[in-house]
């Protein structure tokens, strides 16, 4: 029995903005359903108010809503598409979820006809409601820790004497876990008991009794039409209960589970899921397991939606969760589905992993001055990378490598801590470091015991890490590379170390462990992701790399498998932009994926690399190949060894990707579009004003210091306020505004301090300035302005922060041709090829440069999405010299103005500043658009502008 | 903990193809029918289920041992493999629940154990070329020896293994004054299928592989059982002519794996060497009776003939294998016998097919009432 026919239109919420807690893995899961939906023929509405994702793209669904999530916005769509006979709303998070739920109330999908599929609401409140789910729980016989809800501060009272010490206190109906708390001493109660309280939209918390140390699963489920369930994923988290699973380390398979007890586990997700209703789709089930020989299970708690978690167990395994949850909930059963990896088996199975993976979650901790660092039960993370490998080992090496906060992995780089208090408190107090204290306190010769007493880790991941530290211990008692053996060697690469790594172990060049590597035959060679452990014949190109023994044929020939076939085919290499974090987010990822696409056009064979886990440009079906590997040098350049492609695209993936820039062009590795020597112009500070004064552009003042006498005397030359900044950074980070020598002191000291041999600029601030920022195509002849916008708030707020309009509200027609004018100069003075952003600083009609940025910049999405035009598409094309920017027939349409709002996730960190400036501190943003300035919106973000200035 | 070098060892093959790896602890040789198994979990339960006699286990998963063995978590009372290849082998374990590690354990059944061999080319191998006789050994000197010895190996098609595994003597399992009685005939059978029908309230009577009809209709038993086993099915003639005498006499019958395979051929649908067979615990199987999916353990390189199966005017198939369209369960109409092709009894693998055990016993119990 296919689909149900009731079915012909259906309406998708997004989860809007990205948030902490909620990022871009919901662009994956909408993007995958409405691709789902359409296949099926099925017409597409969504509405989602994040213009910097691949889902509202006009390709994505026949109409894109890019309005607030509000039930106005559902209620104007609706009369819009009076025909919409569903709505699914499981593929936008909590967001999404609760916004349903505020319809429902409202009587709205009932006054327009729209049945709710893939969820059912009862389903949500009993999982939501924390009192009815346990009552439920209790009724099928599912453990849950001893628990009760107050709604009242003297109810949380009574029930803190009777559970006594630690307790956990969680706010019903929030997402992340805000306003949950561990609450070990009585002191502390009050204080988060009232947090909890008010961070619960209806007062109320559920107090448990904490199971500290207690090991924490996850499973991942799917459920049809005819009650079939299966599991697609088991997950531990490497650190145990405690610890928010958005902020664990986990690890796929689950790594310490016997049969028995993974199977009753299974029983139970089963059993909770048929409990809570009666819907199709995807559902998260959480657990505990007491770590002694009983082996308890108790359930945490059960989400009917696609989420974090699924987003991660499709990645890890490869089986489409989301896309297969449409289906379902349009009435395909999963044994009428194929398995869309291998094409030839059946959706109804459970797939099986013949590698691990490890997720690490990325911090920005240090954008959040006066930030609770230590982790908890609340999310604070902003993004996570993930590692696969043929051993926990490699899988682990491979995640830390693809965090991008410049370590190569575990030990071996001298940046490790080597003091024991601060090592027995970071074990205690677990932060943004956690995955590299372990591997401290075992180099420190802190016994594994100790270890484990502490944090609770499973002596079995400690266990692998000390033997990881074996290892580093035995080749550095070589003191040179010459004696180091082949198996050795091997043993080495197949435990994740890179090359870095081992060139520190041994004191030479990385360039000499890649030469020996090469000399003695140790490949890194290429494995697929299959869903099924080669079982069978998997026809889908994702890949990721390992180092395997040696396969004798019997005609005697040596070699090492792999299964990464190499076409004969032209082919362009897609640079990803790596974890999620604050300043480079979802929006590159969107840039990424067209360049994808755009190459595809061009008759390139795309070859896709990333290693974050959430995003559209790692789900299997964007690029040709997708190589799920960390953005880190060596792999790459494997990777370019392997696949021999024609160039490497690297000003799509944010600093990530164009960092890499200098290194690829220094292996003569073809880099396309604008040139490493026009990107480096552009990022020194120098030869970059050298070029404006040559061309009679206008700049603010400025200098370069390597330390706090330079930067004192300079000032002096500058005048105050100063802007002081390292260079090569993203984002604004460590950015600041000093107005007097003392506070230039302070901060260089501390910037040199934190980025020692860094470079710092000092820019002469241009106080009440406007900012505006060009965003523009170049072919190196031609250039075309996709977009000026302009920031509602003054000079000193990072742009990224800043509300903006497109087009500009206020600039007259004598500034609107500097900067034209200004933009077209410097795009083919820095012989741009492909995109460019450039910022500017007005101040009495005159107009400066800030800074530029031949690359794709946050703010292209968003002029896309308000004009209607394929930007990065024609950019690529420009790039590949396939167009030039004459080429197209440029055709923006916006009726008034598109509004970017910045969101912030201030609320994950109660004690932080929550002033803004010129560092980052924005997660996500939105659309909107208005009609004229007369808008109420736009009215009352200009008057906060007054009070900027006013301060 | 200190680090270790490890011996040299590989897997040959007996088409010549080598793969190479690390001995895992004490030199040896093995010999057998090379295999694989899916499964992220029951390493133990795998290694010591006797349908794996004489088989090299290949595990896909990338990590075995990691939590131990336990001695209550046996399938039979030994390790029944006759070698093991993995990838990367836990020397230490973590699991308070169990009491040795699974190097102590291999090492007390003398297994000879191979890892770090690259697997995934090994699976990718034998799914293309099929399961084929090897040798694992420390011996990497010596291939030409080993190649010879290999030629020896007799091959699994038309071997006959249940007498290797089976039991010498009848056994009481459960409780001996429980209300229903259940005779077994024991061709590899698994631990758990016995707790399943113990603890459904029956006592069971496991009998040796080559018993009669006769000697186990004189315990007067309520039900009948074949369990599952290693080697080709047709040569068990004694199970096959039990299987026709209990169908003859209408009496309840359950067959489980090998079991399936006796009662097609009691029924004349021949059974076939599988090209790598089926071993995981993922394995989707569909109940054409009632629609529903399962997800089953399988353990099995014999299939029955489908084309046979739809054919034969008293056999009917109630469950199918999704994945590959194969015959995964059968029952005999207007008589009280089933069969399924997997392993409902899990152990390991998921419970979805347990509800096959209740069924046997309803079967059993409305005999019986009548």
């Amino acid at each position: 029995m296919p689909k149900r026919e009731d079915l012909k239109s259906i309406l998708i919420i997004g989860s809007g903005p990205i948030i902490i807690g909620q990022a871009c893995e919901f662009d994956y899961s909408g993007s995958q359903a409405l691709r789902s939906l359409r296949e099926d023929g099925i017409e597409t509405i969504l509405i989602n108010s994040n213009p910097a994702t691949i889902m509202t793209d006009p390709s994505m669904a026949d109409h894109v809503y890019l309005k607030p999530l509000t039930t106005r916005s559902i209620i104007e769509v609706l009369k819009k598409h009076p025909n919409v006979d569903a709505v699914l709303p499981t593929m936008g998070g909590q967001t999404a979820l609760n916004l349903c739920i505020e319809a429902d109330e409202k009587g709205i999908w009932e006054d327009f006809g729209v049945k709710l599929i893939g969820v059912d609401i009862e389903a949500i409140n009993i999982t939501e409601d924390r009192e009815q789910f346990r009552e439920l729980m209790g009724k099928i016989g599912v453990d849950m820790a001893p628990q009760a809800t107050a709604t009242s501060f003297l109810k949380g009272k009574e029930i803190a004497q009777e559970f006594g010490f630690p307790l956990v206190i969680r706010a019903s109906y929030t997402l992340g876990g805000a306003g949950a708390s561990i609450v070990y001493d009585p002191k502390d109660f009050d204080e988060l008991l009232r947090r909890g309280l008010e961070a619960s939209p209806i007062h109320e918390v559920m107090i448990d009794k904490a199971m500290m140390g207690w090991k924490e699963y996850e499973l991942e489920l799917l459920r049809d039409k005819n009650d079939n369930v299966v599991i697609i994923c088991s997950i531990e988290n490497m650190d145990p209960m405690g610890i928010h699973t958005g902020d664990s380390i986990t690890v796929a398979p689950a790594m310490t589970l016997s049969d028995r007890t993974y199977q009753k586990m299974r029983d139970m997700a089963i059993k909770m899921m048929r409990s809570i209703g009666d819907f199709e789709g995807g559902c998260n089930v959480q657990f505990a397991v007491s770590p002694d020989e009983k082996e308890d299970i108790i359930a945490i708690e059960i989400n009917p939606r696609v989420s974090r978690s699924s987003a991660l167990a499709s990645k890890a395994t490869g089986y489409p969760i989301a896309k297969i949850a449409a289906k379902l909930a349009i009435g395909y059963s999963l044994d009428e589905l194929d398995n869309q990896i291998t094409k030839s088996t059946s959706a109804l199975f459970e797939p099986t992993l013949d590698y691990v993976i490890v997720k690490i979650p990325r911090w920005n901790f240090d954008k959040f001055e006066g930030s609770d660092r230590e982790l908890g039960l609340q999310m604070k993370a902003v993004g996570e990378v993930m590692g696969i490998g043929r051993s926990f080992q490699e899988a682990l090496h491979k995640a830390t490598q693809s965090l991008e906060i410049k370590r190569n992995g575990l030990g071996a780089d001298g940046k490790g801590y080597t003091n024991y208090d601060q090592i027995i408190s970071k074990l205690r107090h677990a932060s943004w470091d956690r995955v590299f204290v372990i591997y401290d306190a075992i180099q420190m010769g802190i016994p594994l015991s100790r270890i484990y007493e502490i944090t609770k880790i499973d002596m079995w991941f400690l266990k692998q890490y000390e033997e990881l530290y074996q290892l580093e211990k035995e080749i550095s008692s070589h003191n040179t590379i010459d004696t180091i053996s082949k198996e050795m060697l091997l043993e080495a690469k197949q435990k994740g170390f890179a090359d870095r790594q081992i060139a520190h172990m041994l004191g030479c060049w990385e360039s000499e462990v890649y030469n020996k590597r090469e000399e003695l035959g140790i490949k890194r060679v290429y494995k697929l992701v299959d869903t099924c452990a080669a079982e069978f014949v998997a026809k889908t190109p994702y890949y990721y790399s390992t180092f395997e023994a040696e396969i004798e044929t019997a005609d005697g020939n040596r070699y090492v498998h792999n299964e990464s076939v190499v076409s004969d085919r032209k082919k362009i290499v897609v640079l990803g932009s790596g974890p999620n974090r604050i300043g480079q987010g979802i929006e590159f990822d969107y840039c990424c994926v067209h360049g994808v696409l755009a190459a595809a056009e061009c008759g390139y064979e795309t070859i896709m690399i990333n290693c974050n886990p959430e995003t559209v440009s790692t789900d299997f079906d964007t690029a040709d190949k997708l190589y799920f590997e960390p953005v880190f040098w060596e792999h790459i350049y494997d990777i370019i060894q392997h696949e021999k492609p024609e160039g490497v695209i690297v000003q799509l993936g944010g600093q990530t990707a164009l960092k890499l820039a200098e290194k690829l062009d220094r292996y003569g590795i073809k880099i396309i579009g604008t040139t490493f020597q026009s990107l480096d112009l552009a990022e020194d500070r120098g030869s970059f004003s050298t070029l404006l004064k040559e061309n009679n552009i206008p700049y603010p003042e400025f200098g370069v210091a390597e330390n706090a006498d330079e930067a004192l005397a300079l000032a002096d030359e500058l005048n105050f306020p100063i802007l002081v900044r390292p260079s090569y950074v993203l984002g604004g980070q460590g950015m600041k505004i000093v107005i007097n020598k003392q506070e230039l002191e302070e901060t260089v000291v501390d910037l040199l301090r934190k980025i020692p041999n860094n470079k710092l600029l000092l820019d002469h601030y241009l106080d009440g300035a406007i900012e505006a920022e060009a965003d523009a195509i170049c072919d190196g002849e031609n250039v075309y302005i996709i977009g000026i916008m302009e920031h509602i708030e003054p000079c000193g707020i990072h742009s990224g922060d800043s509300n903006a309009t497109l087009p500009p509200f206020n600039l007259g027609e004598f500034v609107m041709q500097q900067i034209k004018d200004h933009t077209k100069k410097i795009a083919l003075a820095l012989n741009t090829v492909g995109l460019i952003n450039i910022q500017f600083a007005i101040k009495d009609d005159m107009v400066y440069i800030i800074e530029a940025n031949p690359r794709a910049s946050r703010t292209v999405p968003f002029i896309a999405k308000a004009y209607k035009e394929p930007y990065v598409n024609y950019a690529t094309k420009v790039m590949l010299g396939h167009n030039k920017v004459t080429d197209f027939d440029f055709n923006p349409q916006l009726e008034g103005y598109a509004i970017k709002q910045p969101v912030f996730s201030f609320n994950k960190f109660p004690n932080v500043n929550k002033r803004l400036g010129p560092e980052m501190k924005s997660t996500g943003e939105s659309i909107l658009f208005i009609d004229s300035l007369k808008d109420d919106d736009f009215y009352n973000l200009y008057s906060r502008r007054k009070m900027y200035l006013s301060k | 903990m200190k680090y270790q070098n490890r011996q040299k060892a590989l897997l040959l093959l007996e088409d010549g193809t080598i793969f190479y790896g690390k001995a895992i602890g004490q030199p040896g040789t093995a010999f057998g029918e090379v295999c694989f198994n899916t499964g992220m979990t029951g390493y133990q339960e795998i290694f010591t289920d006797p349908s794996y006699y004489g088989q090299l286990m290949v595990t896909a998963n990338v990590h075995i041992g990691n939590y131990g063995t336990a001695e209550d978590e046996m399938e039979s009372d030994s390790v029944k493999i006759a070698g093991l290849i993995c990838k990367n082998f836990s020397y230490e374990f973590s699991r308070d629940a169990a009491d040795s590690s699974l190097k102590d354990f291999l090492n007390k059944y003398n297994l000879f154990a191979i890892s770090d061999v690259d697997t995934r080319a090994l699976v990718s191998y034998i799914r293309d070329n099929g399961a084929m006789n090897a040798v694992i050994s420390t011996d990497v000197d010596d291939i030409e020896g080993l190649k010879a010895k290999l030629a020896e190996v007799p091959s699994m098609a038309g071997l006959e293994l249940a007498s290797k595994v089976s039991t010498k003597e009848p056994y009481i399992f459960g409780d001996e004054n429980a209300a229903i009685k259940i005779a077994a005939l024991d061709i590899g059978c698994k631990k758990n299928i016995l707790r399943n029908l113990a603890k459904r309230g029956a006592c069971i009577k496991v009998f040796p592989y080559n018993t009669s009809f006769e000697e186990m209709n004189a315990w007067n038993p309520d039900g009948y059982f074949l369990s599952n086993g290693p080697g080709d099915p047709e040569p068990l003639e004694d199970a096959i002519n039990l299987a026709k005498e209990v169908i003859k006499r209408d009496l309840p019958l359950f067959g489980i794996c090998l079991g399936h395979q006796v009662i097609a051929l009691a029924n004349g649908i021949s059974t076939y060497k599988m090209h790598n067979g089926h071993r995981g615990i993922n394995h989707p199987v569909k109940n054409v009776l009632t629609g529903k999916g399962e997800i089953t353990s399988q353990n099995h390189g014999f299939a029955i003939n489908r084309e046979e199966t739809e054919a034969n005017p008293v056999v009917e198939i109630t469950h199918v294998h999704l994945n590959d369209n194969t015959v995964a369960g059968i029952r005999i109409k207007d008589k009280n016998c089933f069969s399924v092709q997997y392993h409902p009894e899990a152990s390991p693998g998921p419970h979805d097919g347990e509800y096959l055990f209740d069924q046997f016993i309803e079967n059993i119990q409305k005999v019986k009432t009548v």
